[in-house]
């Protein structure tokens, strides 16, 4: 990691005035709080997954400050192009919990329809856009979105989210090179976790880091801290608001880190250096933008607890709501192939399922 | 009405539509001042500007990727690939992305973007000009699959694509882009998707074909005629969805089938046709259905004339099922 980052808070909790974006008192514990509702809903999942509840989950730890931080910087019309460690974004958007947890599980509260994987949230209200497995693709959506936005004179931003693995695909390229002659009102958010499954950051680029990658595009790259919160917020927030003046594209990368494996399905012991993930630990994000809160008294033990509690029960409650739903029904296989219902050549193959093949 | 080339037809409906609906912008490479490399964009730059008519820097999962995120967000792209073998770097875009956007968000982002390319063999353009493999794409669900091979299906199913909420891949047949001529209604004309066409009507056999093909076949069907066999040609228009009551009509009345196709024979389209009769109209048959393709072989440069279907050898193909 050869570019040094920005950052705001110090890992003791105190800050550094240059990129502080002086936020206020409670926008500052409005981002405390979903940083640990992220941390709390991504731990309960997990372990849901290991109790067999859900199949497959996609892990936010440790990179909570970088969604919080980015997401918060854009507006609420603002779309979002997520990508797989992104699935925060649907609540801070207001995404019902249970159906986030209905998502997971893949059943008839899905807004999915139980279509795509767990943690491949859709939720047109939050323009949150339904996300692809496949890296990278999402990115020239992203910037074909934002001309539109600005072909019909709405002034929004629309932001592209990827990782650092990511970097490497075509779509990456193909989007910032259209984004920068274009001049578009994207903004990409690159959370380099420094890790691609179990590829590590070193062997996925040559160049030092993921920000200088822009100048190629003929736009501005910054890399922060993507462990502050405040950091990414001022960064992204800035590159928003230039993206919304018309002033062009611009990349924003998280320097941060994946503190679980890659997906429920890895085990990161058998690729990562001893002592690695350890050492990331002190860097916890949302313990050190606590530290920073407690040191302006803004937050307490008691505020700690209460609002834990709280988010522990609405968890609990939504888990509880999403998992009384039934399977998708057998006809929704054949629904939404296509625009005005079942075509007669599906209606053929849906009448040729027995119902009494469907049930799991 | 006037007369146009199919050419014309496809820039007469762009033009149509764009007037329309302000919503319609085509993207691509070369669509601007150039109006193309075959010009079917001609003229549109000037009337539309620069912001709706957009040259694109050349990156063909761009084009495509980017026009999927215009049409997420209510515009009506028409993207222009400028060669059917230069989609290649948009296939992931257009089958994993493209196709089931609507699908996987439950219903909530479509994706109508109408993707123009030229198709087939006909401008001596060796494999990388000349390639017809809508297989790889009827294969794939969520996608619509058109092929115009007159002036006016061109214009009326282009129009109809672009007014529909899904995703089509609409080939143009450029080797029939100026030899196709005819009367092309003025203004708005719509053909709708999924119907096919009885290009003629016959007694004894049945070619089902598409796009460039049919001109092959209705030369084939005159030699037939003059040795006595009265061949009744359908025109596809649509592979995905294709009308299969159509295929069924003329395969009742006939017994007898002959499908043409210019792609590769192996997992053609006309495999589907093919094996399509055999599920639901085998009783049917006085004669083994035979395919008329490309061999399984790259597309040629110098053999393009053995490569592609003749009349000559589509009617003997005719001959071998007629006389069974
Ligand atoms: C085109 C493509 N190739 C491979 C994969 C398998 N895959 C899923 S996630 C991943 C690593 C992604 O790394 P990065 O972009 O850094 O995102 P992160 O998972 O670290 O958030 C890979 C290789 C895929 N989903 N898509
Ligand atoms: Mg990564």
């Amino acid at each position: 990691m050869k570019t040094k980052p920005k950052r705001v808070i110090g890992t003791a909790g105190k800050t550094c005035p240059v990129n502080d974006p002086r936020l206020s008192g409670e926008i500052q514990k409005q981002l405390y709080r979903w940083m640990a509702l992220i941390r709390a809903f991504d731990t309960k999942m997990l372990g849901l997954q290991r109790q067999g509840r859900i199949g497959f989950y996609g892990p936010i730890k440790g990179q909570e400050a970088a969604t919080v931080g980015s997401a918060a910087a854009f507006e609420k019309d603002d779309w979002i192009f997520p990508a797989l460690r992104e699935g925060g974004v649907t609540l801070m958007r207001g995404f019902p919990m249970e159906k986030i947890v209905a998502q997971l599980i893949g059943n008839a509260g899905d807004a999915c329809r139980g279509r795509q994987m767990p943690c491949h949230y859709t939720f047109r209200e939050g323009h949150y856009v339904s996300m692809s497995s496949v890296i990278a693709t999402q990115l020239p959506h992203a910037v074909g979105a934002a001309y539109a936005a600005r072909l019909r004179g709405h002034r929004i931003v629309v932001a592209a989210y990827l990782g650092d693995g990511a970097t490497s695909e075509n779509d990456f390229h193909t989007a910032m090179n259209f984004a920068g002659v274009w001049r578009v009102p994207v903004v990409f958010v690159c959370q380099n976790n420094q890790w691609a499954i179990s590829v590590p950051f070193e062997k996925q680029t040559a160049a030092s880091s993921i920000a200088v990658k822009a100048s190629a595009y003929g736009f501005e790259g910054v890399r922060v801290d993507g462990n502050d919160v405040l950091a990414v917020y001022s960064a992204t927030r800035a590159a928003a608001d230039k993206a919304r003046a018309g002033g062009g594209p611009a990349l924003v990368e998280c320097l941060t880190y994946r503190m679980e494996g890659h997906s429920s399905s890895d085990d990161p012991t058998k690729y990562r250096p001893a002592g690695e993930a350890e050492s990331w630990v002190d860097k916890d994000p949302i313990a050190r933008f606590r530290r920073h809160l407690e040191s302006l008294q803004l937050w307490s033990d008691e505020d700690e607890s209460s609002f834990q509690s709280v988010i522990a029960d609405a968890i609990a409650q939504a888990v509880d709501t999403a998992e009384r739903f039934g399977p998708p029904s057998v006809a929704s296989l054949f629904e939404d192939v296509c625009s005005n219902g079942i075509p007669p050549h599906l209606r053929e193959q849906l009448a040729e399922v027995s119902p009494a093949v469907h049930r799991p | 009405m006037a007369t146009m080339t199919l050419i014309q037809a496809v820039n007469d409906a762009l033009k149509t539509e764009m007037r329309r609906d302000d919503r319609v912008v085509v993207l691509g490479e070369d669509v601007g001042k150039k109006g193309g490399v075959f010009l079917a964009t001609e003229g549109l730059y000037d009337e539309f500007g620069a912001d709706r008519v957009i040259d694109t820097p050349l990156a063909e999962s761009g084009i495509v990727g980017t026009a999927i995120g215009m049409a997420l967000y209510g515009l009506k792209p028409v993207p222009e690939i400028q060669f059917m073998d230069f989609i290649y770097p948009a296939f992931d875009q257009i089958v994993s992305e493209l196709a089931k956007f609507r699908y996987r968000s439950g219903g909530q982002y479509p994706a109508p973007v109408v993707i123009r390319t030229p198709y087939g063999g006909g401008i001596k353009g060796g494999h990388y000009h000349s390639q017809s493999t809508e297989a790889f794409f009827v294969h794939t669900a969520g996608l619509k699959v058109v092929v115009p091979s007159t002036p006016a299906d061109a214009k009326g199913l282009l129009a109809s694509s672009i007014r529909g909420d899904d995703p089509v891949l609409f080939l143009e047949p450029k080797a029939i882009y100026r030899t196709a001529k005819g009367e092309v209604p003025e203004g708005e004309h719509l053909v709708p998707l999924g119907k096919a066409r009885v290009v003629r009507p016959g007694k004894n056999v049945s070619i089902v074909a598409y796009g460039a093909m049919i001109p092959r076949c209705e030369k084939a069907a005159e030699l037939a005629a003059a040795k006595g066999i009265d061949v009744e040609i359908l025109d596809l228009r649509t592979l995905m969805p294709y009308d299969g009551d159509a295929i069924l009509e003329t395969v009742s009345k006939t017994g007898r089938l002959v499908v043409v196709y210019e792609a590769a024979r192996t997992c053609g389209f006309g495999a589907e046709v093919s094996a399509f009769v055999a599920e639901r109209a085998i009783e049917y048959l006085e004669a083994p259905i035979v395919r008329v393709a490309g061999f399984d072989t790259p597309f040629p440069y110098s053999l393009e004339h053995v490569y592609v279907p003749d009349p000559n050898r589509i009617l003997a193909a005719i001959e071998k099922v007629a006389h069974f």
